[in-house]
């Protein structure tokens, strides 16, 4: 038998896999091992996957496939899904009280799909409460910590699942991401995010936080692996309204070239400005020097509405969620407050107990700008504003193929250091937020380490439903660059 | 107390005839066990989606164009937030800003003129659900089954000056959604629901007065009630140098009253905002004309074609494009049988009466056209009496059974054969002798005391009009 083989890639692990190298058992048995070892370091997990479960899957997949001899691209692959992606055998938290024992009574679409290929679900993972904060931080199961650093944070919201691939405590994830919630977490940790176009992946089943925000997108180890999964995720569903009926391509096709030679890239020179941490850019900058060795065509651009994205973000984000999380009441599912008088009283103390400060803080900005009287100054604006956004991109798009940026302004910080001051958490965003207005496909990879040894991300962003192209960008990069050998020093 | 002009406008929210619910698949029938009928979407369960149902689309179409609206090619569906125990989403889908129907009008006639009401709009809902209050129990429950159930909300504009006004706009209303077959239009179960809204001015050309809006009410007669109610109760307020608030009220039905809901202080911010989980209606005018060429015949043409074609009193017209299947039954009928005046007496006395009796629609009547058409026949042909067939109706038509058998059968077939009737006529003149003789004395009234002996000799078998032309030759033989 392979000897860890939870330091795989997904793409190694399957090949292992279907050659008959391996067995699913012995997949499940290296991983659980590898979970036992390191989280309760990490608490990448809100919930883990009962052992004799997975063990007893795994021997059925070992059975089967003897008899039967079909395989699936994700079968037996140890997956994370975070814990706002219904999941009907493990509750689905959000990472807060609200739900902390709300155990759904359906899968997610892309979770039956993943079911259906017989993956083996490790663990539903930590995020902020409802995907709201850039940390991990703000999750009522306690902080999840960077496996490259226990004493900062892992990003966020989808910190569990950027935290538990970086740890090796599965192949890879599923995360979500609103304004940066899968891209920040992946830089955090030194891991792949793709963010894919707004509409490509089913939403049904993913617990809404800004609906017309949200997005569902894996989280890897390589940029292969990311195309091998959003294979899976992208073909349309119709319960979601807004998946899009546009047949995806086959991802895999776009990671086999090792340049880019004839793609332009782009460098929009707001996202260079005064809040980014020099050592960061640095790094940023070398990443696209290597792009322009690869063959790339480096231009600088401009998307001049940039500096609004912020501000738009936390209307529309906000005001979406407060009406989302108007359905946590107390009636149906999820906590109710034991002590009520009558149904008012019902419904303020079942929210003022089932939410976190920071929930409680977004409903309230949310509610505010949806308000007869505020509505057009607030939630017009922001909208207006994410039209301007979205321009920006289309006509940058016109001259170039993909966008070259930092992920964040800075690396992983220490845990603690930014709870007490939501707009400075506010500010981490800053460089992923315009992709997810806009609704365009954006992706992080590693692209260097601090001196004190924290990863550093690499933004790229590509035209709608042009994740093929990223995926290129991406994989070229990747391959000339040693990065992904680095390993975090947990053991 | 001074008398004051009445301004009213009218919300009416129609349920949609649809298999499933406005936003999944659930069933939208009734009478199931609480919550049988619901799934993660209606639930408002965490992740669920919506998915709109293209058949409510299509309705509200048909009830756009019936209505003479645009049909709004851009429209879009926008949240309704607030909390209620029957609501469970915490919103409510609505159409706000962009309802798929504006600007049409209906012209209805009240107090025997015609009137045109203008409808603002007209916009597609999802229902909530019920919140259930046992007598005496410590917690209240709800039931989900009717969540998402597919509403038409169609607003008038403040066009309406009476309760007969709002009558009879209802009912043109009611008659237009059962034809275009979208509406069950029955108000007592709440898929018909009306509120007006009323406000009271001294003259004409005052501006608006403040509006009150009513709610509860389920059935005709109430609205009229709740509505002359209201405009009393606002009338001594404003005599007696009082203001009216702007409320909304509910019709006690018990108390005959309206009582306060709401006030405006307690007016709910609704927060309204598009729908991001469902993307903006973008309907194309080829299908909104495949929608147009489908429409049936509405009831006011049908009804000016009635009276055209069948040359039928304007009221007979009225009664019988009521209901779409009245006036179908009808019309098959004279297909059959082309005596139009007969039929329609017959469709509007007695088998209105038995369909009414069952509370059942025409189309689902026992008794087929041709049947009730063979029926009229054997009158026409002088086989029964038009005595018998009133009689023998209602039997007729709860045994289905083919007229001619069953008259066979009972022996009812009227006698039309001279000799058998002359020997009636001789036993009635032999045993009456003494009105014989005042007959022909030259008291003719007496003759239909003597056509009625005969008919009770003959067990009403006896063709009455044969019987006078007999006996009168008869009487004149025998002086």
């Amino acid at each position: 038998m392979a000897p860890a083989l939870f330091k795989l890639s997904l793409k190694e692990l399957q090949d292992l896999f279907t050659q008959g190298d391996i067995g699913a058992f012995d997949i499940a048995r290296s991983y659980l091992l590898r979970i036992g070892q390191v989280e309760s370091k990490v608490n990448a997990y809100i919930s883990l996957a009962n052992k004799e479960t997975v063990l007893a899957e795994a021997n059925a997949i070992d059975t089967d496939l003897r008899q039967w001899r079909k395989t699936f691209p994700l079968m037996a692959m140890p997956l994370a899904v975070k814990d706002n992606i219904c999941t009907q055998d493990l509750r689905t938290t959000c990472g807060s009280t609200m739900l902390e024992h709300f155990v759904p009574p359906y899968d997610a679409t892309i979770v039956s799909r993943f079911k259906e290929q017989r993956y083996l679900l490790m663990g539903k993972t930590n995020l902020d409460e409802f995907g709201m904060g850039s940390s991990t931080e703000h999750s009522v199961f306690a902080p999840t910590r960077n496996p490259w650093n226990l004493d900062c944070i892992p990003g966020g919201s989808s910190g569990g699942s950027a935290a538990a691939v970086a740890a090796d405590e599965c192949v890879a994830a599923l995360g979500t991401d609103t304004g940066g919630s899968i891209r920040q977490p992946a830089a955090c940790c030194g891991v792949i995010g793709l963010k894919p176009t707004y509409g490509r992946v089913s939403r049904y089943g993913l617990v809404a936080f800004a609906s017309s925000l949200d997005q569902i997108g894996p989280i890897t180890k390589t940029v292969t692996d990311a195309a091998m999964l959003l294979n899976v995720l992208s073909p349309h569903d119709p319960r979601d309204s807004t998946s899009t009926k546009q047949a995806p391509p086959d991802y895999t096709k776009a990671v086999k070239k090792k340049d880019v030679k004839k793609l332009k890239f782009g460098v929009p020179k707001e996202f260079f400005s005064d809040g980014l941490d020099p050592e960061v850019e640095r790094h940023v900058r070398a990443a696209i020097q290597e792009l322009k060795n690869l063959g790339g065509d480096i231009r600088e651009v401009s998307l001049p509405s940039t500096d609004w994205a912020i501000a738009a973000y936390y209307i529309i984000a906000t005001a979406e969620a407060s009406s989302n999380l108007a359905r946590y009441d107390g009636v149906k599912f999820g906590h109710r407050a034991k002590a009520r008088k009558d149904l008012l009283d019902m419904y303020q103390e079942t929210r003022a107990e089932g939410f976190g400060s920071e929930v409680k803080r977004r409903i309230m900005l949310g509610t505010y700008a949806l308000s007869s009287g505020y509505y057009d100054a607030y939630y017009g604006k922001a909208q207006s504003v994410r039209t301007l956004i979205a321009r920006d991109f289309q006509s940058v798009f016109e001259e170039v193929d993909c966008l070259v940026t930092p992920v964040m302004p800075t690396a992983a910080f220490p845990l603690g250091e930014k709870l007490q001051d939501p707009l400075q958490m506010y500010l981490s965003d800053m460089y992923t937020i315009s992709a997810s207005l806009a609704g365009i496909p954006a992706m992080s990879l590693p692209c260097g380490f601090t001196q004190t040894g924290l990863p550093i991300g690499l933004q790229l962003m590509g035209r709608p439903f042009e994740e093929s192209t990223i995926l290129r960008a991406a994989y070229a990069y990747e391959q000339s660059t040693q990065w992904r050998k680095k390993r975090p020093p947990i053991r | 107390m001074m008398s004051y002009h009445v301004v009213i406008g009218v919300e009416v929210h129609a349920q949609l005839r649809t298999q499933s619910k406005l936003f999944c698949s659930c069933a939208t029938t009734f009478g199931h066990s609480p919550n049988s009928q619901t799934c993660p979407v209606c639930l408002g369960m965490p992740g669920s989606l919506p998915v709109l149902n293209q058949l409510a689309i299509e309705m509200a179409i048909r009830v756009g164009l019936a209505l003479n609206c645009t049909i709004r090619a851009d429209n879009h569906f926008a949240r309704k937030n607030y909390f209620y125990p029957d609501l469970p989403k915490g919103y409510q889908i609505s159409q706000y800003e962009a309802p798929i129907c504006e600007n049409g009008w209906l012209e209805v006639s009240s107090h025997e003129t015609a009137k045109r009401i203008r409808i603002c709009r007209a916009h597609l809902e999802e229902d909530a659900g019920k919140n259930v209050h046992q007598p005496r129990a410590t917690e209240s429950r709800v039931d989900l089954n009717r969540t998402g159930t597919p509403l038409l909300e169609i607003v008038t504009e403040p066009d309406l000056r009476s309760a007969e006004d709002v009558d009879a706009y209802l009912r043109s209303l009611r008659e237009i959604l059962m034809y275009l077959d979208v509406c069950d239009g029955n108000m007592e179960q709440g898929n018909l629901r009306c509120e007006p809204n009323i406000s009271l001015r001294a003259t004409e050309n005052d501006p608006f007065g403040t509006k009150v809006e009513l709610k509860n009410i389920n059935s005709f007669r109430f609205v009229r009630d709740a509505i002359e109610y209201e405009v009393r109760r606002q009338s001594k307020v404003l005599s007696e140098g009082g203001t009216i608030q702007q409320e909304t009220r509910l019709w006690d039905e018990v108390q005959g009253q309206t009582v306060v809901m709401r006030s405006k202080e307690e007016a709910h911010d609704y927060r309204y905002f598009p729908d991001p989980d469902l993307l903006a209606l973008n309907l194309s005018s080829e299908m909104i004309d495949s929608i147009r060429v489908t429409l049936p015949e509405l009831p006011s043409s049908r009804k000016q074609r009635l009276i055209q074609t069948f040359q039928l009193p304007e009221d007979d017209a009225e009664i019988l494009i009521s209901s779409k299947a009245l006036a179908d039954y009808f019309e098959a009928c004279v297909q059959l049988f082309p005596h139009p005046k007969t039929v329609s007496h017959w469709v509007m006395g007695e088998l209105l009466r038995e369909l009414n009796t069952r509370n059942i629609s025409a189309q689902d009547s026992f008794m087929t056209p041709a049947q009730l058409i063979k029926l009229l026949q054997l009158v026409d042909q002088g086989s029964i009496s038009l005595k018998v067939a009133r009689e023998i109706f209602p039997e007729l038509y709860a045994g289905g059974q083919n007229p001619e058998s069953f008259v066979q059968e009972q022996g009812l077939s009227q006698v039309s054969d001279e000799g058998a009737l002359m020997r009636f006529i001789q036993e009635v003149l032999l045993n009456h002798p003494a009105q014989v003789s005042q007959y022909q004395g030259g008291k003719e009234t007496v003759l239909g005391f003597l056509v009625g002996q005969v008919m009770k000799a003959s067990q009403g078998k006896a063709n009455p009009g044969k019987v006078n032309e007999l006996l009168k030759k008869a009487l004149s033989q025998s002086s």
